[in-house]
């Protein structure tokens, strides 16, 4: 597209969002509560979430590169990047939280039939039906593909049996993408990807308090739960490859937390009001790193558009976006001083400070470890021996 | 604009790869070094840089030159640093055109330039660290001005044909920083060069001026107005040095990894082992976050936005990752990395002198702290 036509669709789009934007979501969210998730039963702790959502989503904008007859917006790569600019600089909120956007989108675009690409994916775009993930187990964390949730062959559907862990927000989840052992024979040839609703018949789920007080993370148990053949994405026992792609994405998600959070810098406020020396001058290198990685970030997504990232990126970015984070919170805490300990109080937002801190802690977990990322790219990319 | 190479600067790459390998990898350095080479390059390579057309990248075409951006300089200096290949073209060909362009100055410099017969000195420190600080002065005497202070660090200026001298022409007050620069003739009465050879086998010179008559036509810019040139000149200066960086950096880095595949102990490869793996991949994403900060502030530069916060981070982020690769570098090679027989001590000796250059890492994470107000 010739730049003059880019420049219009800036134009257009700016003009778009200033008039579409709802000021409320110009600012930070001031806790979890504000992050909107969509599903059956959304959750809006402030009503302009939802006018925000409704109006993203009516242009396809939650999704913007996606084809707009799965409910995307049709973009070109070059038109997405400006639409987040665009979004960027009027600090806007994300319109909408979802896995089914950042992981299980991208792996239906590749592997899914026609059917389920229809069903399920402006189902996502729009905020309907809220995603979760079916990965680890309690004997199969980085080893992942140790996995023993098994789906036995019932004719026409599955029957599935077993136990996942660390399963984001599967008690508020309407759908789950599960990694199920078809094969008891081989190890990661004989895992298969499922989908299949929440509200099936066995499923159950259990949520896990955490440290930071609140609990995203749940366990999810399977007794006897009967889910259709045709809710197989991929190949049967070709799962691995459908777990793998997506983790790509996932991390490629995880990643962009080290780019902090919409609106004001947090970090940065704090600095301005004051710190000692030793912890301005860390503040500042971490800058460094940060404003470098936001540059890396964006030179990742124009290559991964452009079909030139490296396949084993992800796990850079996912590695040095988390490590980031993690420091980014570490600064924050020790900017807040006592204020940022309150746990319940008003001011605190309920401890958001000391919640957000804690939570960090698993993004360099989730997702693969930093150090699994680590032997990730020492391997595929350093080639390094076995 | 996708932040990546477009088609034409990857041809460019790849021509100035194949190119600076050939004609100057480390061993010329290294034979420039145990020659003693009081010049501190070759003049032939650089007469080759201009026939290539490198040292026309970044001068306009209506001057005869490629009318290219800091990008394509940038590929050119990063094969530089892969090589460690001496040159002037950092100051020369990178700084000293910015700060010459759109002046009075440039069709007296620019020829020579193109034709790789002149070489540029920038005479802008005066303390160990980089500060900013300008305190030479210059002051009105009949039809010009007269200069008197010292400055470091100053590469080329035994060799140079003109320096381009920061001075003080009045107190910093609100309207201007009451800075000048100068291109002066290093022959000029009263220049004394005492030049010093440094870690990495460069060299560079203490400049003092003592009481130096010049003309009022070696005003670069406008008098008092300085800060425009020196902070094209600054600019291009410390991008052009992130970008020699990154490929001191990422040459040492490759060097290291292909060592921990070749060295073998208790039978292995070292680099099959997990501790020496993850240090390895750590060093990878320092420098390509390094390498992404950078690019940005180069196409910012070329798209004449304002980069300076770009530049400052491309120069802090780049001393940070490239030390921490000279420094795995020596220590994954164990003892043959301390001898001088092997090249990699020379890639810490050389990122420690472009550490330093315009302002180093600290310089510039407190220059981003001061501009974000706090």
């Amino acid at each position: 597209m010739p730049d003059t036509d880019l420049d219009q669709f800036r134009a257009e789009t700016r003009a778009w969002l200033e008039a579409n934007c709802p000021a409320e979501m110009r600012t930070p969210p001031k806790s979890e509560k504000e992050t909107t998730w969509g599903g059956r039963n959304p959750e809006y702790a402030h009503p302009d979430q939802k006018v925000w959502l409704d109006r993203m989503a009516a242009r396809g904008w939650t999704v913007p590169d996606w084809p707009s007859a799965y409910g995307g917006g049709g973009l070109s790569p070059a038109e997405t990047k400006i639409l987040r600019e665009e979004l960027k600089r009027i600090k806007a909120r994300n319109p909408l939280n979802s896995f089914g956007i950042s992981m299980l989108g991208p792996a239906l675009l590749k592997y899914g039939t026609e059917e389920q690409k229809l069903e399920h994916l402006p189902k996502i775009a729009r905020g309907e039906i809220r995603w979760c993930q079916g990965y680890s187990e309690p004997n199969a964390g980085s080893d992942l593909a140790g996995l023993q949730t098994s789906a036995d062959d019932a004719g026409d559907h599955f029957v599935v049996n077993g136990q996942k862990v660390w399963t984001s927000y599967a008690d508020k989840a309407d759908w789950i993408f599960c990694l199920v052992r078809t094969d008891k024979t081989v190890k990661q040839a004989g895992i298969s990807f499922l989908l299949f609703d929440m509200a099936s018949p066995g499923v159950s789920t259990k949520p896990i308090l955490l440290i930071s007080g609140n609990s995203p993370f749940c366990e999810t148990f399977f007794d006897d739960v009967k889910v259709p053949k045709a809710n197989l994405l991929g190949t049967l026992n070709k799962g691995w490859d459908v777990a793998k792609y997506l983790l790509g994405h996932e991390r490629e998600m995880i990643s962009g937390f080290g780019l902090g959070g919409a609106g004001k810098d947090p970090l940065v406020e704090a600095a301005r009001k004051g710190v000692d020396p030793i912890l301005r001058a860390q503040i500042a290198l971490f800058e460094v790193r940060s404003k470098a990685f936001a540059a890396m970030s964006e030179k990742f997504i124009d290559e991964l558009k452009a079909g030139q990232a490296h396949p084993a990126q992800p796990s850079m970015m996912k590695y040095y976006g988390t490590e980031l984070n993690k420091t980014r919170h570490e600064l924050q805490m020790a900017a807040g001083g006592s204020d940022a300990l309150e746990w319940e109080s008003e001011d605190s937002h309920q401890g958001a400070a000391a919640r957000s801190w804690l939570r960090t802690k698993a993004n360099s977990i989730e997702g693969g470890t930093s150090e699994i990322q680590l032997n990730i790219i020492a391997k595929r990319i350093l080639d390094l021996p076995s | 604009m996708p932040l990546y190479l477009n088609e034409d600067q990857t041809m460019l790459r790849d021509t100035a790869k194949d190119f600076v390998a050939a004609e100057a990898p480390v061993a010329h350095m290294r034979a420039l070094r145990d020659a003693n080479d009081p010049t501190g390059f070759s003049k032939e390579l650089w007469k080759q840089f201009a026939e290539m057309g490198f040292t026309g990248i970044l001068i306009p075409e209506g001057d005869g030159g490629l009318g290219l951006g800091h990008v394509e300089a940038g590929v050119v200096l990063e094969e530089i640093g892969r090589n460690l290949s001496p040159s002037p073209f950092l100051a020369t060909a990178v700084a000293a055109v910015e700060a010459l362009k759109g002046t009075g100055h440039a069709a007296r410099w620019f020829p020579g330039i193109l034709a790789g017969d002149t070489v540029a000195a920038l005479a802008i420190d005066e303390t160990p660290k980089f500060t900013g600080q300008v305190s030479l002065a210059a002051e009105r005497a009949g039809n010009g001005f007269r200069l008197s202070g010292a400055k470091r660090f100053v590469a080329h200026a035994h060799v140079a044909d003109l320096m381009i001298v920061a001075a003080r022409t009045s107190a910093a007050g609100a309207s201007s920083s009451g800075v000048t620069l100068f291109v002066v003739d290093p022959k000029t009465a009263g220049i004394e060069v005492r030049t010093e050879r440094l870690a990495d086998s460069s060299l560079a010179s203490h400049v003092t001026f003592a009481n130096v008559e010049v003309d009022a036509d070696t005003v670069l810019g406008e008098v008092d107005q300085g800060d425009s040139p020196l902070g094209r000149l600054l600019a291009a200066g410390r991008t052009g040095a992130s970008a020699e960086l990154v490929g001191v950096g990422g040459g040492a880095m490759d060097m290291t990894v292909n060592y921990l595949k070749d060295r073998k102990q208790f039978g292995v490869a070292i680099g099959s082992f997990q501790a020496l793996q993850h240090r390895a991949a750590h060093l990878y994403s320092e420098m390509e976050v390094a390498r992404a900060a950078v690019l940005k502030a180069q196409q910012l530069l070329d798209a004449g936005q304002d980069a300076a916060e770009a530049v400052a981070v491309a120069k802090a982020m780049t001393g940070l990752a490239t030390t921490l690769a000279v420094q795995e570098g020596v220590q994954m090679h164990g003892g043959i990395g301390m001898t001088d027989e092997f090249d990699i001590g020379f890639f810490m000796k050389r990122a420690r002198v472009l550490a330093e250059m315009f302002g180093d890492t600290n310089y510039h994470a407190n220059a981003l702290a001061e501009a974000s107000g706090y």
